[in-house]
């Protein structure tokens, strides 16, 4: 077991989401910056459906009972081991009784813990991702206890990875979406010529920008939507739908993120500055 | 041969976006549906493909890898060209039962009054119609209706309630539905609806499919809680018919 301690503002068990309920409205969830966590899950030759913390601005104390291999990655925050201060993308030994130690963010927003087997918490409908109200918990809370299976012995093929950080990336590359056709040419100029700020409205299910461009009166039926489409509203508002976001909507789905766009919007946080570059699919 | 002219276009790199024309109108929801149907049996692998229809569109999903759209595009076509004879999967009618007491029913008494009907005459009509599923989304289990009387349509609640109870009953607009879990919401709250629309326990989370019916009907207060207290240990039966039109 694992007994978490303190919790953090908002930790989460995330793995790759669900599959095959799309059409019942069920977000696909699952880790929010997809590049991060399958590169941790990679270095520790893990599935990559295996399941890790998720875990959003200030991080938990976690007491491990069990011994097993952890890395971490994503956001840079310090991160201690038993107080001595640890590295990013690199294997750790964790003996019965270490104390992991999540301390000041520094840059991106969102960092991941992956352990050696994933995180065993409930499966619910073919995935582990937390999305309440399927799952019981919309968060982890202390304290509480999370499973995990004990691994005494594990020889890595490579003990850490050099990964370049893109956490000082800001422009998305994007694609047009269904609705790209309506826009007209001061809007395509606001959308390609300006920067935008993430809005204080931002979470798993979607990021709001701060900064409005032209609006439009165009009515349209409900329609698909996926993680990383950008909805224009009426008053001219984008917003983009992440890995929590409905699976359909009615607002005119302008732009569409690539999947290395969505891993770098989710270590943005309120004010952050972001632009857009059209891509061809 | 189908007698709709389909537009087929890229929505990013996972997904493929097939759109009828722009109309709430049953013929394009099954010609959807038949397409669809297809389209999982005898055109792709269900294993990693994802379908979502809603009203005039049907997009499917490919997620973990991206889509050759220069291939695909014109299958999707001849695919689309070959389904005329292929059924679309059997429908059913549901019959939903409905609490109307005002306990529930929180903007019955204004919502009467603004159409001015009675409660009873209100309730009459809500369960007399038949409406189809023209959508599943927005929150798991929830269904865009179509069929709503043009005499039920009021406008949405000017101001949204943040939180709207589980199993409530609304109307808003040419629209009625069933909030599935607590949420915030918009719509005129009449009445509760004891089954629950979402289980994430069950295999089949949700019973209702795209193109299925749905038809209201009225319980008292009591049989709200017996069924309810059914549903909880998992021996209400659920009302449903085959339905071939």
């Amino acid at each position: 077991m694992l007994k978490v301690l303190k919790s953090g503002f908002f930790t989460t068990i995330q793995d790759s989401g669900r599959f095959g309920y799309l059409n019942k409205g069920v977000p696909v969830a699952g880790y929010m910056d997809s590049f991060s966590a399958s590169k941790l899950n990679k270095l520790l030759d893990n599935s990559q459906d295996a399941a890790l913390m998720e875990i959003t601005m200030t991080g938990p104390t976690l007491l491990f009972e069990e011994p097993t291999y952890i890395c971490l990655g994503g956001a840079d925050i310090s991160v201690t081991l038993n107080n001595n201060p640890i590295e990013q993308y690199k294997i750790y030994k964790i003996e019965k009784g270490d104390i992991i130690s999540y301390g000041r963010l520094k840059k991106g927003f969102r960092n991941y813990l992956a352990i050696k087997d994933g995180f065993k918490s409930v499966e619910v409908i073919g995935s582990r991702s937390f999305y309440y109200p399927l799952t019981d918990r919309s968060h982890l809370s202390d304290p509480s206890e999370l499973k995990y299976e004990s691994c005494e012995d594990y020889d890595a093929k490579i003990s850490e990875l050099k990964v370049d950080s893109f956490l000082d990336e800001r422009v998305l590359h994007v694609a047009i979406g269904p609705e790209f056709g309506l826009l007209g040419d001061r809007q395509l100029e606001q959308l390609f010529s300006k920067d935008f700020s993430v809005a204080k409205e931002y979470n798993r299910m979607a990021y709001q920008l701060e900064e409005k461009i032209q609006g439009h009166s165009h009515s349209m039926l409900t329609s698909a939507t996926l993680p990383g489409t950008i909805q224009l509203t009426p008053s001219g508002k984008l917003i983009v739908l992440m890995k929590d976001g409905q699976t359909t909507g009615g607002y005119p789905r302008i732009l569409q993120l690539s999947d290395k766009a969505i891993s770098i919007l989710a270590q943005k946080k309120y004010g952050d500055a972001i632009s857009f570059k059209l891509v061809k699919t | 041969m189908s007698k709709f002219s389909i537009s087929i276009r890229p929505f990013g790199v996972h997904a493929i976006l097939v759109e009828w024309p722009n109309e709430v109108d049953e013929i394009i929801l099954n010609d959807i549906l038949k397409f669809k149907n297809y389209l999982e049996t005898s055109c792709l692998d269900v294993k990693k493909w994802e379908f979502v229809a809603a009203y005039n569109s049907i997009t499917l999903i490919l997620r973990k890898e991206p889509i050759d759209f220069n291939r695909l595009i014109p299958r999707l076509k001849q695919w689309h060209g070959e389904c005329g004879e292929s059924k679309a999967k059997q429908k059913y009618l549901w019959r939903l039962p409905v609490c109307y007491d005002t306990d529930f029913g929180i903007d019955l008494e204004e919502v009467a009054e603004k159409l001015s009907l009675t409660i009873s005459e209100l309730i009459k009509q809500h369960t007399e119609n038949v409406y189809t599923v023209y959508g599943i989304g927005f929150l798991p289990g929830f269904m865009y209706l179509g069929g709503l009387p043009k005499s039920l349509e009021i406008p949405r609640r000017s101001t949204p309630r943040l939180k709207v109870q589980k199993g409530a009953v609304g109307i808003a607009g040419e629209q009625t539905g069933i909030y599935p879990q607590e949420s915030p919401g918009g719509w005129n709250i009449i009445g509760n609806c004891s089954v629950p629309m979402f289980n994430p326990k069950d295999e089949n989370p949700c019973f209702v499919n795209v193109g299925d019916k749905v038809q209201f009907y009225s319980i008292e207060r009591a049989e709200y809680d017996l069924y309810k207290i059914e549903g909880e240990v998992g021996i209400y039966k659920l009302e449903k018919t085959e339905w071939d039109a």
